[in-house]
């Protein structure tokens, strides 16, 4: 699945937070947009995903135009910074939430959604967990939550708004290298937006660099080290 | 260790200030709640059953009752709505509004009712309108119904704007992105996250709808046995100088209002946590 950001741009309340970018995502790649805040990282990862509105260009999926496609439609999967795990719902049911509202006619049945329940809680190590609270939870473990949840439907790529922000260095650490084998076992097209660099650069294969709603550089992270496209991307790595 | 905790009062003033807290309380509170019920029952108990099913006190009950019905169900609707697109959402005039579910608070209750009089009423805007079309709301059933909603509409919203407000929209977002529509995430995921906080604001509402005086009795006309609600009937009967009949229908009253106290506390007991966030 590829995505394509063709000159989008969004204004909040007359700061522009986005300008005219543009952004060709390759299949089965892991990308992070990496950037100081208010650089525009999260408002475009919204809007891939269709949680917010870009008011001008356009967002292409394999080619075809999503540009006005409501999220729900858009097939994505999304984790958010604070995890947003439904807190009256228990594991397993914030797992199958994706394919319980489902419209009935394509809907799993029931075994089979707690197969895939079942398949996802082993995928992100939580076995046996299923019929915990969010509450009960570690930081981690909801974030493992939030991940499995968002891989239930199968969606076409995953969106990742922060993922690690709220953790600590630790638990950080293994839920980086968990994400990457999950991205290397399913080779889903993904975006992660993060400030840090340190963790842009060990984990995906390109990373978009973000500043003042545009793209720095766009590239490999040896080929961003090797040769930095502007002063603010060599002052950004320093 | 003789030292005290740096916000800890002397012994003597911690005493004195919790005795005349509760000797306040007692006074205030207390003793008219125990002189209503001393009262309603002093010539015992057959004479409050008399009273309070007599033809014109059942009506005012189940007129008390009928509005009630309906009023609270509509401001559980509409306060719900009004919260979800303020809490949820983002709109020009949003303060306003805000500001405007507020208002029924600031104004004075004689003035909603006397609004309704103005507006509905026979020298009123759609007075001569109603009357060709012999539509009865001032003096009848939908005036009083009118003056609690509008009265008792705060309650609801301002309940759940907080809660709402605090959890945010990150489970709504989270519950759109996997696939489920605006009516399913409003129903799976908003409802049962903001449950203990509605039912909080219906006991409110119910509690204010059941006691309304000011709003409801300019509206109301004082018709006994049909257009006389319990707090309008009790009135009535005290100006008669029919105090047991009066006392043993303001028991009723403020039975229903303990009730309503007592659920509040098992809510508050049991559901505290989020009940806090709403700022109670």
């Amino acid at each position: 699945m590829t995505i394509e950001v063709r000159t989008v741009s969004k204004t909040f309340d007359g700061h522009s937070a986005l300008r005219q970018l543009s952004l060709e995502i390759p299949d089965g790649t892991f990308v992070a947009l990496l950037g100081p805040s208010g650089s525009g990282k999260t408002t475009l990862l919204r809007i891939i995903a269709g949680l917010a509105y870009a008011d001008n260009g356009a967002i292409l999926f394999d080619g075809d135009d999503v540009t006005s496609i409501p999220v729900q439609q858009r097939n994505i999967g999304f984790v958010f910074q604070n995890y947003a795990l439904f807190r009256h719902m228990t594991v397993a049911e914030n797992i199958t939430f994706g394919l319980d509202v489902m419209k009935r006619r394509v809907r799993p049945r029931k075994q089979d959604r707690l197969a895939r329940v079942e398949e996802l809680l082993s995928l992100v190590r939580l076995e046996g967990l299923g019929q915990r609270y969010p509450t009960q939870l570690s930081g981690g473990q909801r974030q493992r939550v939030a991940l499995a949840r968002a891989l239930a439907r199968k969606p076409r790529f995953l969106l990742l708004d922060e993922p690690f922000g709220a953790l600590d260095a630790k638990v950080r650490q293994e839920l980086r290298s968990a994400l990457r084998t999950i991205h290397d076992q399913l080779g889903l097209t993904s975006i992660f937006v993060t400030h840090d660099r340190e963790e842009a650069f060990a984990l995906a294969d390109r990373i978009a660099i973000l500043n003042n709603g545009q793209i720095e550089q766009f590239d490999s992270p040896d080929a961003i080290n090797a040769a930095p496209a502007t002063d603010f991307v060599r002052d950004f790595l320093d | 260790m003789n030292r005290r905790r740096p916000l800890d009062a002397p012994a003597w003033l911690k005493a004195s200030l919790i005795l005349i807290a509760l000797g306040y309380i007692a006074v205030v509170i207390l003793l008219p709640l125990a002189a209503v019920f001393t009262e309603a029952f002093a010539s015992g108990l057959p004479a409050w059953l008399e009273a309070v099913s007599e033809p014109d006190a059942q009506a005012a009950i189940k007129l008390t009752l009928l509005v009630a019905a309906i009023s609270v169900p509509l401001n559980c609707v509409f306060g719900v709505a009004a919260s979800w697109a303020v809490a949820k959402h983002d709109f020009p005039g949003k303060s306003l509004l805000v500001s405007l579910i507020d208002l029924p608070f600031s104004v004075s209750p004689v003035v909603s009712g006397l609004v309704y009089v103005l507006l509905f009423g026979a020298g009123g805007w759609l007075g001569p309108w109603l009357q060709e079309n012999d539509i009865q709301i001032i003096f009848a059933l939908p005036g009083i119904v009118l003056a609690t909603v509008f009265v008792t509409f705060p309650f609801v919203a301002r309940e759940l704007i907080p809660l709402m407000q605090a959890q945010g929209r990150d489970e709504e977002e989270a519950a759109l992105s996997l696939g489920a529509t605006g009516w399913q995430t409003f129903r799976k995921v908003t409802l049962p996250n903001i449950k203990w906080g509605l039912l909080y604001g219906v006991l409110l509402t119910n509690a204010r709808a059941m006691g309304e005086f000011g709003a409801v009795s300019v509206v109301s006309g004082h018709i006994r046995g049909e257009t006389n609600t319990m707090p309008l009937h009790i009135e009535l009967l005290y100006n008669d100088y029919n105090l047991s009949a009066a006392f043993a229908v303001a028991s009723l009253l403020a039975g229903l209002a303990l009730i309503t106290l007592v659920l509040r506390t098992i809510l508050e007991w049991r559901h505290g946590d989020e009940l806090v966030a709403g700022g109670h």
